[in-house]
C-alpha cells in the first residue's frame, strides 16, 4: 500500500470534483438501495399469504356480498376444514387521511385459522368476551398513540352511523410482512346493528391438506356457479398477489425510471473520472520514465475509480438504510419495509463493479499510454 | 568496454508512409563518470536519442549498451525495472507532480523498491541535503521557484543512487543564475558522487561545464 498517497493526493487534486462524483454515485447508490428495497418487501408481501387457505369472493368483484347460506354448503365439502367469514368495514378515524384497513371477522373461527397474529392470552379471550371489542395491530397502535381498553369512534362511510369499539386485544404479526396496522372487530356486531341485513363479503377457508388448493377451489366455485352468487375461490396467497400485482405494475415503471437514472449518473462519474484522466497523462508518462510499471499505474488509476464508487455507494446506502428506518409512514403502504442485508450487499458489490467499469477505460490508457508521445505533449 | 556505448544507431518516423529520419549512423561512447554535453539544434534528435538511452523508445537499427546491459533487447516490462535503478531523469520543465510535497515527489522512484518507509525517509533527507533544500521537504512544487523545482527534479533523478544521469535541457526554462545553480549541482554530483551524466543544451556556456561536447545536427553525431 505504498502507493495509497499517490492514489490519496490524486483523489485530493480536485476535491471539488471528486465530492461532485462521489455525490453522484452516492444519489445513484441511495436510488438504487431504496428502490430496490420497495420491490424486495413487494416481493415479500406476495408471498405473504397462506397457500393452505383459500379467499372465496363474488365472481362479479371484490366489493360483492355473498349470502349467509353459502357458508354451510362450504363447510360440507370434503377437505375443507373450516370457513370463516369477513366483511371490509371501510370507516373513516376523525379524518379520511388516517386511512386504515377495518375488518369485521367471525372472530372465533378467524383467530383459529390466524396463528400467525400473536395475541396476549388475557387479550384473546378479554376480545372475544366483548362485544363491541377491537383486535389492533401494535403499529396501528403506535401510529395514534392508542392504549389498551381505550375507545375509539369510526365514522361508517358504507355502514353509516357512530360506531364506538374499546382496544381489547393488541396483535403483532409473526412475519413483519403481514403488517400490524389493521382494525379487526366482531362480525356479530356489524351483523346485528345492520338489523342482520350485512351479509358476508368473503370467506376464508382453511384446509385439510394445501395440496389440494386447487382442486377444492375448483369444486367450489363449480358449486355455486349456477347459484345467484358465484364465487371466484383463489389461494390467499394468490389473492394477496393480486393486490400486490397492482403495485407490480407501478414496480415495472419504478424499476425502468430507476434504471435509467441510475446508469445515466453513472455515465456522468465515468465521463468525470476520464476527463480527470485525461489531465493527468504527463505525469503518468513522468511516472513510467522514474520505472514504474504499466501494471501498477492501471492499479492505480482503478483503485481510485472503485474508491470512489465504493466510498459514494456505501454513503448511498447508508443514507437509504437510515431514512428509510426512520420514514414510519410508509410502513402503511408496505408492510415489513427495510432494506435487507442482501440489498446492502448487492449495492455494494455493484459499487465495486461498477468502480472497475469507470475506472477501465481510464487506467487502461494510462497504462498503454506512450511515454514518448506523451512527454512530448507537455 | 566503455559505459555507455551506442552503436550505428538509426531512427526514423514515419508519417503517411513518408519516412522521417531522426537519426543516422549515431556512434557514441561515454565513459563511466564522464559528464557529456549534447548539443545540437531543434529537431536534430537530441530528445530522441536520450529517449532511446533510457529505453522510453526504440531504435530502428544499431545498438545500444548502458553498463554492459543491450537496451535494445529487454522488453517493456524488464525496461522499467531497470530505468528504475540505473537511469535518473531530469526534465526541462522539471514535471514535478503539483499534488505531491517535494519530499513525496522525491520519494517516487524509491516506491518501487524493497525500502522500509523509514529508510526511504533517510534516502529522502540526504538528497535534499545534496540540492539544498532540507527546508523546503513540505512545499509544493507550486511554492517552489523554477530553479528550486529542478533541484526537487534532480533530487528525484538520483535518490535511487542510479549511475546515470540523462538531463534534456535540465536548464532551458531556468534565467540565468538557476542556471548555473543546477549546473553546478549537476558538476558536484558528476565530480563528488561519480555519476556519468549525459545533459542535452542549447546553450554553449551550460555546455562548457561539461568534460565532452557532442554535436547532433540532422540526426549525425559530430565531436
Ligand atoms: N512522433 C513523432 N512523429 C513524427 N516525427 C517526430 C515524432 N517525434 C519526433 N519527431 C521528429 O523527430 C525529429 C527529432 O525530434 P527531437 O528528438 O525531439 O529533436 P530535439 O530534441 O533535438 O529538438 C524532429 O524533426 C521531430 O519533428
Ligand atoms: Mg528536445
Amino acid at each position: 500500500m505504498k502507493f495509497a498517497r499517490l492514489v490519496l493526493a490524486n483523489l485530493g487534486r480536485s476535491k471539488r470534483r471528486t465530492i461532485l462524483t462521489a455525490l453522484s454515485v452516492t444519489v445513484a447508490f441511495f436510488l438504487f438501495a431504496s428502490l430496490r428495497s420497495i420491490l424486495t418487501t413487494l416481493d415479500a408481501n406476495a408471498e405473504v399469504g397462506s397457500e393452505a387457505r383459500l379467499i372465496a369472493s363474488s365472481a362479479t368483484g371484490i366489493t360483492f356480498p355473498l349470502p349467509q347460506a353459502h357458508i354451510n354448503r362450504i363447510q360440507a365439502v370434503e377437505g375443507v376444514k373450516s370457513v370463516s367469514w369477513s366483511n371490509w368495514f371501510g370507516g373513516v378515524y376523525i379524518d379520511q387521511r388516517n386511512f386504515f384497513a377495518q375488518f369485521a371477522i367471525d372472530s372465533d373461527s378467524y383467530l383459529a385459522m390466524y396463528p400467525e397474529l400473536l395475541i396476549p392470552e388475557d387479550q384473546r379471550r378479554a376480545y372475544l368476551g366483548e362485544r363491541t371489542a377491537a383486535l389492533v395491530g401494535a403499529g396501528l397502535m403506535e401510529r395514534f398513540g392508542w392504549r389498551l381498553g381505550q375507545t375509539v369512534t369510526l365514522q361508517g362511510t358504507i355502514f353509516p352511523g357512530d360506531w364506538e369499539f374499546t382496544i381489547r386485544g393488541v396483535y403483532t404479526p409473526e412475519n413483519p410482512s403481514f403488517g400490524d396496522e389493521s382494525f379487526y372487530f366482531h362480525y356479530d356486531y356489524l351483523f346485528e346493528r345492520t338489523n342482520r341485513q350485512v351479509t358476508p363479503g368473503w370467506f376464508t377457508i382453511q384446509l385439510d391438506a394445501p395440496d389440494q388448493a386447487a382442486a377444492i377451489g375448483s369444486r367450489l366455485d363449480a358449486l355455486f356457479e349456477n347459484s345467484s352468487a358465484p364465487t371466484k375461490t383463489e389461494t390467499e396467497r394468490s389473492f394477496q398477489a393480486g393486490f400486490v400485482t397492482m403495485w407490480g405494475n407501478v414496480s415495472l415503471l419504478v424499476r425502468a425510471i430507476g434504471t435509467a437514472v441510475f446508469f445515466a449518473i453513472l455515465f456522468v462519474a465515468a465521463n468525470t473520472m476520464m476527463m480527470a484522466a485525461r489531465e493527468r497523462v504527463g505525469e503518468v508518462a513522468v511516472l513510467k520514465t522514474l520505472g514504474f510499471q504499466n501494471g501498477t499505474l492501471f492499479g492505480i488509476v482503478m483503485t481510485e475509480a472503485i474508491i470512489i464508487c465504493v466510498v459514494g455507494g456505501v454513503i448511498g446506502i447508508g443514507l437509504a438504510v437510515m431514512s428509510m428506518s426512520s420514514f414510519r409512514a410508509i410502513q402503511s403502504f408496505l408492510p415489513g419495509f427495510s432494506v435487507t442485508p442482501g440489498t446492502v450487499w448487492l449495492g455494494i458489490g455493484i459499487a465495486v463493479v461498477l468502480g472497475a467499469i469507470t475506472g477501465i477505460v481510464p487506467a487502461l490508457q494510462a497504462s498503454r499510454l506512450s511515454v514518448v508521445e506523451a512527454l512530448r505533449r507537455v | 568496454m566503455p559505459f555507455v556505448e551506442i552503436k550505428d544507431l538509426a531512427m526514423a518516423y514515419y508519417r503517411d508512409s513518408q519516412k522521417i529520419a531522426v537519426l543516422e549512423g549515431v556512434d557514441l561512447e561515454v565513459e563511466e563518470g564522464q559528464f557529456v554535453a549534447l548539443m545540437g539544434p531543434s529537431g536534430s534528435g537530441k530528445t530522441t536519442l536520450l529517449n532511446i538511452l533510457a529505453g522510453l523508445d526504440k531504435a530502428e537499427s544499431g545498438s545500444v549498451i548502458v553498463d554492459g546491459q543491450n537496451v535494445g533487447a529487454m522488453s517493456h516490462k524488464q525496461l522499467a525495472a531497470w530505468r528504475s535503478r540505473h537511469i535518473g531523469f531530469v526534465f526541462q520543465f522539471y514535471n514535478l507532480l503539483p499534488v505531491l510535497t517535494a519530499f513525496q515527489n522525491i520519494e517516487l522512484p524509491l516506491l518501487l523498491t524493497h525500502l522500509s518507509k523509514q529508510e526511504r525517509r533517510d534516502h529522502v533527507r540526504t538528497v535534499l541535503d545534496i540540492v539544498g533544500l532540507a527546508d523546503r521537504a513540505d512545499h509544493y512544487p507550486g511554492q517552489l521557484s523554477g530553479g528550486q523545482q529542478q533541484r526537487v527534479g534532480i533530487a528525484r533523478a538520483i535518490v535511487s543512487d542510479p549511475s546515470i544521469i540523462l538531463g534534456d535541457e535540465p536548464t532551458g526554462d531556468l534565467d540565468a543564475a538557476s542556471a548555473d545553480e543546477i549546473l553546478t549541482l549537476l558538476q558536484r554530483l558528476n565530480q563528488e558522487y561519480h555519476k556519468t551524466i549525459i545533459m542535452v543544451t542549447h546553450d554553449a556556456k551550460a555546455a562548457e561545464r561539461a568534460d565532452v561536447i557532442v554535436h547532433l545536427d540532422k540526426g549525425v553525431l559530430t565531436a
